[in-house]
């Protein structure tokens, strides 16, 4: 361990560390991110959800979005499984089914970084999956 | 490093760690290790989250997920539940107690809504033994800044213009205060931050050394470049073992990482901390005998001027503030004088922690800007009167507080606003009462506590107190007169004057106030021998009402003094004056016959 | 010096910055009154712990009252010291002080000169609202040999533990308990007899009521002088000679010599003699082992022991024995003159009159109450007969002259006994701070030099400061000299013998301030230390009027040689004069 001789040392080791409560300051003001929802029930693991969501996780940090990705259950899309909701700050919520890597960069790509829409939007009468 | 997708927060503050925290944690690691999940979820000790009335809680972070009441046996299904199938375990969750529904998001629940946390910040975050963490808070950033960027004279100057005063109880300026220590020359001198905190209910000094202790070190740090002080003493009660703990781990690792010991920052300032460990004795929290107790001596005040920052520990100038005080200092010069002086009112800045006890449904610890209301605290945080009973008194400043009644309940809280209602913000206690309460008993209660903690160094203290709750004992027992109602104020009136120190200066205030407020109640004792709220047992009698007793007998055979008579099958009567008031009798009636009025 | 203006009751004052209003008030003849306060000006004694809370003013612009013992004048302070908010304060207070305090007066020892008693007269208090149902903090008793600690009278004044501490660095006693329980005493509430007590008796000096008090042998000595069958025979301390009359009205510093042992006469003594006596005698052994040190040490001998302290006060020796018993080889072997009186009382003079040892009684009158152990110490018995049978202070005999109806005033001066009474000016001085080793250089000097001093009075061993030291010239060898008055000050010659840096050949110490005529024994300063200066005079006053002034000239003294010691620090004289000392440090068990 090297000793904090100066500001920037500091400066550096909190950069460095920063990650370590990122996760609850964003879960804190998530209003603020991109907040993905993942579901996660058995259905979903079983159609692959957690390589998704771990997918989702490395690629958005190494493209500097800041987002809280967080796992919820059964959306109750079971057919369109692995599923995932998206709300940008200030818009409505979006759900994708179907959702597999290559969707997935693309959802990063297009609709996060640039606002357009991508394939596989589940549409309307859904339930926002808050509350199962 | 790794990077976790989930956070379990878990509370290590004293409360829930009564209530076996420590093995919730255990417990949820080893359900993680069992799916092999260790490497995915991190579980944290955390310090306080202030609910303190639901503990243990567990927080998920980061969809704020805020379990309650949570036992180690629970861990499986929060793990399995939540954590894999992603579905959050209802019966964990908050219930709204209004709305009788579960809260998923912790942001929704009242007891959080109003609340702005900035000595509290990192309380319930970060894990208070790990220094890493409160670096990534941005830790020692404020004292990075001040050594590199700013001169003793901007650090004061920063501090008296955010308008901070005093967390202890007094409220004095802490800006001022710095600098009448940074005015005071001599070759050694001190910083010492008082973790006496000795008010019986309250935690919020303990909460934040445990939760968050660099924060402390940091703004001491930062109090020694601004007075040029090279020493800091923590002086904290032995008492208090979890925040000694933290405390220690805090200095070492502060030390290893080179943000205490010498040329810090590189800069020309060396700071070290040590500890002091006081016995407990309540007026140990008053400076002048807090600094006594640190040489060795007695634990009793000495009369002001001389001040600590004149003539201090070791006779040296030294600079005291409470550890709620110094919490707020490393944000006030991160974030600016002007940032922390828009909130708060216009002579009382920031925020202030409360400790929330009594009669109400949400017990804990709260952080709220100066300027709240009580009828805030107690009915949106506090979430209202337990059992939906009739508020009657809230008393705040702790045992030398004053109790405030219906009217005062939208004055906005800050230093001043309390004293011109008779009480004073003290350290942050508040205890509320409820209709059940009798205030005479109410007053005779806090008198216990400060015959108790009296150093006995003065009369009016030693002696006067003792006196007044002997007064105050008559009267709960139907004994006193309208004479005794006199001599209470007179005596109370001559101990707040003549006390040498906050304690006995103070001491009065709970008979003050319910004399003023609740005179009636002091009448009723007085001259109807009675106790409204029914709390005085000794002037309680037990009748038997006539048309409900069978004469069955029970009662009669139930009582130890023979107080009960009656012929079998006929209505029994109680003799009073023979009644020890045991009770024996209306637990064995099985016909509701007999009452207490 | 810089000064501030104030108003005091609406009198303009103009007192130096820090001055306390009680003493800006004095200035103005007002008289604030004080009850823990205490200050003996000129002594660097001063007990302000601002507790007692009696002397509270009003001064305007502040929230509570303050204490004007220790609050300090501000410039345009404005203060009032009657008014119906202090008087109801203070009085209030002291109801709260009375209300916790026995209420004995009638046979407290302290009745009629109790600065309580004297305060509750002066605030016309004349009952206690509650008492009967008020509970009272009690605590057991504690007798010893010299003084007795009655706790349930304590009001907390810390006058005490400041003598004990401040003063006399003995740390016997301080606060314990808290609140309503806390006293003054003993670490963990022990007895006094197994503390580090000295017995100096200054807390019984300073304690404004019956808490602390002598241990009274007046009844013994009543039953004394009331059986036929013994001889009782009386010695008198210098120092009583100069405070008895204070008991009996008397200005202070007016010498009572005659007029004491015509008294004494009248109570009965069969032989009234002088601890002066003694005290010659004292010189005489003390000052020969100076000089056989000296003339040692000067002829190159590495081993002998200096400075040479002296020994006459007990509570000193205490003091030492319990704190430096390592140097225990230094001070003077020679045992005081209460001792020697009583050595030389029970062999030389019982002999000359031929009574047997067990029916001749030896009662000394001593400002002192660290006398009384003294007098019960075994090594000063013979087959468990005590060489002194009892020691009163000043103070009881005062109470004996009194009972037996007698009028000091009225009463003739009557010369002392011979052959125990004839005493010369170098012995009266005893009774003073500085007096010991003055009276030892008078004989020293002349012994070893052969030589008349030209002048007898030596001033730059007298005085008040706490340490002073002096160079004598011995016929060109420079002997330095040390006294101490206080046992604090005794402490730091002490640690400086111990670190090998002192630079004396003789130190002087007495316990208490001033020397014997502050002893514990005396009749009440009241914390006026013009009292003490005005003792001290008179002692010296006493001491020019004598026609002999040097200890070896002493007609009864060069006989008692002669007759029956043979020389100074002859076996015989080693065997009844000196004596030797004991480590009594002692550690604290707690179980």
């Amino acid at each position: 361990m090297t000793k904090i001789k100066t500001l920037a040392d500091l400066k550096k080791m909190k950069e460095e560390l920063q990650t370590k409560v990122d996760l609850r300051e964003k879960g804190d003001s998530a209003e603020n991110y991109v907040q993905i929802k993942v579901g996660m029930a058995t259905s979903g693991i079983a159609s692959g959800a957690k390589q998704v969501m771990d997918f989702l996780i490395e690629a958005l940090e190494k493209r500097n979005i800041e987002a809280v990705v967080t796992q919820t259950g059964d959306m109750g899309y079971c057919f369109a499984e692995p599923t995932i909701e998206v709300k940008k700050p200030g818009e409505e919520p979006i759900v994708f089914g179907y959702v597999d890597m290559k969707k997935a960069d693309e959802i990063i790509e297009k609709y996060i970084k640039l606002g357009e829409l991508v394939d596989g939007i589940i549409p309307v009468n859904y339930q926002v999956i808050d509350d199962k | 490093m790794t990077k976790y997708k989930m956070h379990l927060l878990v509370c290590g503050g004293t409360g829930c760690r009564a209530s076996a925290s420590d093995s919730v944690v255990e417990h949820l690691k080893m359900e993680l290790e069992n799916k092999g999940l260790q490497d995915e979820i991190q579980v944290v000790m955390t310090g306080c989250f202030g609910f303190c009335e639901k503990g243990p809680i567990v927080k998920v972070s980061p969809d704020n997920t805020f379990y309650v009441h949570v036992k180690p046996e629970d861990s499986k299904e929060i793990i399995e539940e939540h954590i894999i199938k992603g579905r959050k375990v209802t019966r964990l969750l908050y219930q709204d107690p209004e709305k009788k529904e579960a809260i998923t998001d912790s942001k929704h629940m009242d007891f959080y809504k109003k609340q702005i946390r900035i000595a509290l910040r990192n309380c319930g975050f970060i894990d208070p033994e790990n220094v890493e963490e409160y670096i990534a808070r941005e830790g020692y950033m404020a004292l990075g800044k001040c050594l590199t960027e700013m001169t003793p004279q901007d650090v004061i100057k920063e501090i008296k213009e955010s308008g901070l005063r005093g967390r202890g109880g007094g409220g004095f300026p802490t800006g001022l205060k710095w600098e009448i220590a940074s005015k005071n020359q001599a070759d050694q001198k001190y910083v010492v931050c008082n973790a006496d905190e000795g008010d019986p209910g309250a935690f919020m000094d303990r909460s934040v050394l445990e939760g968050d202790p660099h924060a402390v070190l940091e703004a001491m740090a930062i109090c020694g470049y601004a007075i040029g002080a090279t020493k800091g003493l923590i002086y904290i009660r032995a008492e208090y073992p979890l925040a000694i703990k933290r405390l220690k781990i805090a200095i070492d690792q502060a030390r290893e990482y080179g943000l205490l010991g010498k040329k810090i920052f590189a800069a020309n300032f060396d700071f070290d901390i040590e500890l002091r460990y006081g016995a407990g004795a309540f007026v140990c929290g008053e400076e002048t005998s807090l600094i006594h107790s640190m040489e060795g001596l007695r634990g009793e005040p000495t009369i002001k001027p001389p001040f600590p920052a004149e003539k201090g520990y070791l006779g040296k100038p030294s600079n005291v503030n409470n550890v709620e005080t110094f919490a707020s200092v490393p944000v006030i010069i991160r974030k600016g004088a002007n940032w922390f002086n828009k909130i708060g009112t216009e002579k009382s800045k920031g925020t202030k922690v409360f400790a929330l006890a009594g009669k109400i449904n949400n017990v804990g610890l709260i952080e709220v800007p100066m300027g709240t209301t009580l009828r805030e605290v107690i009915y949106e945080i506090g979430g209202g009167i337990k059992g939906g009973k009739k508020f009657k008194a809230v008393q705040t400043g702790g045992p030398s507080g004053g109790c405030l009644t219906e009217k005062h309940l939208d004055t906005p809280i800050d230093f001043d606003n309390l004293i011109a209602a008779g009480s004073m913000m003290g350290s942050g206690g508040m205890i509320v009462m409820d209709e059940d309460n009798c205030m005479v008993s109410v007053a005779k209660f806090f008198l216990d506590f400060t015959v108790e903690e009296s150093c006995g160094k003065c009369s009016p203290c030693r002696i006067g107190n003792k006196r007044l709750h002997e007064l105050l004992d008559r009267i709960t027992k139907g004994q006193g007169t309208m004479d005794d109602l006199v001599r209470l104020r007179n005596m109370s009136n001559v101990i707040k004057d003549t006390s040498l120190c906050g304690l006995g200066q103070t001491s009065p205030n709970p008979v003050l106030s319910t004399l003023d407020n609740f005179y009636d109640e002091y009448l009723a004792h007085v001259k109807d021998h009675k106790c409204p709220a029914g709390e005085c047992k000794d002037l309680m009698k037990y009748f038997i009402i006539a048309e409900n007793c069978v004469g069955c007998t029970a009662c009669a055979r139930a009582c130890p003094v023979g107080a009960i008579t009656g012929e079998k099958k006929e209505a029994h009567f109680i003799n009073s004056e023979t009644c020890i008031k045991c009770g024996a009798c209306m637990e064995r009636c099985k016909f509701d016959a007999i009452i207490i009025k | 010096m810089e000064k501030v203006k104030l108003t005091i009751d609406n009198k303009l004052v103009e007192v130096e910055k820090g001055t306390t209003i009680y003493k800006a008030a004095r200035q103005l003849g007002i008289d604030i009154p004080v009850l823990c306060y205490m200050n003996l000006e000129g002594l660097g004694i001063e007990n302000k712990p601002g507790g007692c809370r009696i002397c509270v003013v009003e001064v305007e612009g502040r929230r509570n009252l303050a204490p004007s013992c220790s609050t300090d004048c501000t410039e345009g302070m404005v203060v009032n010291t009657h008014s119906m908010r202090v008087i109801n304060a203070r009085r209030t207070v002291m109801e709260f002080i009375l209300s916790d305090h026995p209420k004995d007066c009638l046979t407290c020892s302290k009745s009629g000169n109790c600065d309580l008693q004297n305060m509750a007269i002066k605030l016309g208090i004349r009952e206690i609202p509650g008492q009967e149902y008020a509970a009272m903090s009690t605590y057991k008793m504690d007798f010893s040999p010299s003084l007795i600690r009655d706790l349930d009278k304590c009001i907390m004044c810390r006058r005490c533990e400041m003598m004990c501490n401040d003063f006399q660095t003995v740390g016997a006693l301080s606060a314990f308990k808290r609140g309503f329980e806390a006293a003054v005493g003993p670490a963990f509430e022990m007895d006094i007899e197994d503390s580090t007590c000295t017995y100096c008796g200054q807390c019984v000096a300073v304690c404004p009521t019956g808490a602390l008090t002598e241990k009274d042998h007046t009844r013994e000595v009543i039953n004394a002088l009331s059986d036929p069958t013994k001889t009782v025979i009386v010695q008198t301390a210098p120092a009583v000679r100069a405070a008895l009359g204070e008991e009996f009205g008397l200005e202070p510093g007016t010498l009572v010599t005659g007029k004491m042992v015509a008294a004494l006469r009248r109570l009965g003594f069969n032989y009234v003699f002088d601890t002066d006596f003694a005290a010659d005698l004292t010189i005489m052994e003390e000052g020969t082992e100076l000089l056989g040190r000296l003339t040692k040490h000067l002829s190159g001998d590495k081993e002998v022991k200096l400075p040479i302290l002296t020994s006459c006060c007990p509570a000193w020796v205490n003091f030492f024995e319990n704190n430096f018993p390592e140097m225990k080889d230094i001070p003077s072997t020679a045992r005081s003159p209460q001792q020697m009186f009583g050595s030389i009382a029970k062999t030389y003079f019982a002999d000359k009159i031929k009574v047997k040892r067990e029916d001749l009684i030896v009662i000394s009158i001593m400002p002192c109450l660290a006398k009384k152990y003294e007098a019960q110490r075994d090594e000063f018995k013979v087959n468990g007969n005590p060489d002194v049978d009892f020691s009163l202070s000043t103070r009881e005999l005062a109470h004996l002259i009194k009972q037996a109806n007698l009028d000091l005033k009225s009463l003739p001066d009557e010369d002392f006994d011979k052959p125990l009474g004839e005493s010369t000016g170098a012995a009266v001085i005893f009774g003073v701070t500085g007096g010991v080793i003055e009276a030892a250089v008078r004989t020293a000097y002349e012994l070893h030099t052969g030589k008349k001093l030209a002048r007898i009075e030596f001033e730059q061993l007298r005085g008040m400061e706490a340490i002073r030291k002096a160079t004598i010239d011995f016929n060109g060898t420079p002997i330095n000299i040390g006294i101490a008055h206080g046992l604090g000050n005794a402490r730091k010659l002490l640690e400086d013998i111990k670190a090998g840096k002192s630079e004396f050949h003789a130190i002087e110490i007495m316990s208490c301030p001033g020397g014997c005529i502050g002893g514990g024994g005396q009749p009440l300063h009241h914390s006026d230390s013009s009292i003490l200066t005005a003792r001290t005079k008179a002692i010296y006053a006493e001491d020019e009027g004598k026609t002999i002034r040097k200890s070896h000239e002493n007609p009864y003294i060069i006989k008692l040689y002669e007759e029956f010691l043979g020389k100074p620090m002859s076996e015989k004289a080693h065997h009844l004069l000196h004596t030797h000392y004991f480590d009594r440090s002692r550690k604290i068990e707690i179980s």
